[in-house]
């Protein structure tokens, strides 16, 4: 171990805290038809990109959300002003009991 | 050179003058206040030219210098007792952080009950932090330890604590040779080469959550667990078994005094006893002893300098060769013993049948007289257990009277 090694140090980079995505109990599914970009055709609202505390939802029409690394918080739905966003569970999705 | 009559508090304050802090933090508490207001005196004056953040608790004072010193500043801070255990969470922190942190501690009496008078129990308290924790025997090594704490802080990436007794130290006027600025600056050049990086153009999370085991982080760098960092910064410790007295000679070479690295003596070379304590009381030991000697009793003095790390070999080394070690503890790890006791005791362990018998003793708690007189009936007392063929008692609590109203008997 190099010397930038006798403390604890680390750098941004998608993933840094591991995959993070295996913690989850439900995922967010977003409907487009429902999401106000979308909608309005115009670079426009992307409050879920905002509030998303782990960086994993790309800005656009509708919004991607990468679930290798989304923990299934739901803030993305709590913060939706057309409800576009909902929770399913993670069961649905991979077939195994949660 | 100027030889000059300051406090303890003013040689500590001094010392940070010469060292060219550049940001000060501290929060007012008895015995240590006057340190800070010299300095933020100075800092008024433009005498020196140093940030001096005001703050509201002693928490956020060693905040203040973890985030100063994580930029690279050089920083100072200064405090006592409970404003010690205040600050803890950060006291560990800094230690953590590898941060080159330098804090007097003019130690004083911890609360409950209320007491502002002198002993050892506070930074004794946090010895095991991760801090190098230096005592001082007088103004002048005071002065001299401090200015050597930078030195080694910033050698090591680990913060120093300089103590010095309360009162018998911080408020006692001595003569002190003051170092001349060039003096200064040539033995502690401007801080360099701190291991955090700070740069908004290469961002990191500094002090990141680190678990248990190493691993690759996104990059595919191998990071190291906490567990591997702890022993790194024991490893850091161990390091400073040699850098202190590398320290010390190279003050010697600037400036004119050693203070002996990490242990000093007195009367020592054929003595079959030894007395053994850190701080201001080994002066008054140094007094016992000649007592002792008059009366045909070989005594001589291990002065502790270094107490973290303890410096296991020198005093293995040391005491060796004398058949009692008597143990002078300002402070006390309740239902055990006197801390310096332990650790002594833990250090000769390895010499077998051949080692010293090491008896403890509790003096000076809550600022209680302890005279060279009181300190001599101590070890003579000690010599007697031991030719009575006492091998190991409890701690002999000196002046001790329980005769006194509220007492239990």
């Amino acid at each position: 171990m190099n010397e930038s090694h006798q403390i604890a140090m680390s750098v941004p980079g998608i993933g840094e805290a591991g995959r993070t995505g295996d913690w989850r109990h439900e995922y967010p599914v977003i409907t487009a038809e429902a999401c106000l970009p979308v909608k309005s055709g115009r670079d426009s609202c992307q409050i879920c990109w905002a509030h998303c505390p782990d960086n994993c939802i790309t800005r656009g029409a509708p919004p991607i959300i990468d679930l290798y690394y989304c923990k299934g918080c739901g803030i993305c739905v709590e913060v939706c002003p057309t409800h576009a966003i909902v929770m399913h569970p993670e069961a649905d999705r991979t077939g195994e009991g949660s | 050179m100027t030889v000059t009559v300051l406090t303890g508090n003013d040689a500590a304050a001094t010392a940070a003058k010469l060292a060219r802090v550049q940001v000060v933090a501290a929060y007012p508490i008895t015995p240590q206040s006057p340190v800070v207001e010299a300095l933020s005196e100075w800092v008024s004056s433009g005498e020196l030219a140093a940030e001096f953040v005001n703050v509201e608790s002693e928490h956020s004072a060693l905040t203040v210098c973890i985030t100063a010193s994580t930029v690279g500043a050089r920083v100072f801070t200064a405090t006592s007792a409970n404003g010690l255990a205040y600050m803890t969470e950060q006291v560990w922190w800094a230690a953590g952080a590898r941060l080159p942190i330098v804090m007097c501690i003019a130690n004083r009496a911890m609360a409950a009950p209320w007491n502002v008078l002198n002993d050892q129990q506070d930074s004794m308290s946090v010895r095991d932090a991760g801090w190098v924790q230096l005592y001082c025997r007088d103004n002048q090594e005071i002065l001299d330890t401090t200015l050597q704490a930078w030195r080694i802080a910033e050698r090591l990436n680990v913060p120093v604590m300089v103590c010095y007794d309360g009162f018998l130290l911080s408020h006692t006027m001595m003569p002190v040779d003051v170092p001349t600025a060039e003096q200064a600056d040539a033995f502690l050049p401007p801080r360099t080469d701190p291991l955090q990086v700070v740069d908004p153009a290469d961002p990191r999370n500094i002090g990141p959550v680190t678990l248990a085991d190493p691993r690759k982080d996104a990059g595919g760098v191998v990071r190291p667990g906490y567990m591997e960092l702890r022993h790194l910064h024991h490893r850091a410790l161990l390091e400073a078994l040699d850098v202190i007295p590398e320290v010390d000679a190279e003050y010697g070479a600037t400036v004119g005094r050693t203070w002996g690295g990490l242990t000093w003596e007195y009367r020592l070379e054929d003595a079959e006893v030894a007395l053994v304590a850190a701080g201001s009381l080994t002066t008054q030991l140094t007094l016992a002893v000649d007592a002792l000697r008059e009366d045909g009793v070989k005594a001589g003095v291990l002065g502790i300098r270094c107490y973290r790390p303890f410096p296991v070999a020198a005093v293995r080394e040391r005491l060796g060769g004398t058949r009692l070690a008597v143990v002078f503890d300002k402070a006390l790890s309740y239902g055990v013993e006197g801390p310096i006791a332990s650790d002594v005791k833990a250090a000769l362990q390895p010499l077998g049948a051949g080692a010293p018998a090491v008896f403890g003793t509790i003096s000076g708690l809550g600022g209680r007289d302890v005279s060279p007189d009181d300190l001599a009936a101590a070890v003579r007392r000690a010599v007697a257990d031991l030719d009575a063929g006492v091998t190991d008692r409890e701690p002999d609590w000196i002046n001790l009277n329980l005769e006194a109203e509220g007492g239990t008997r």
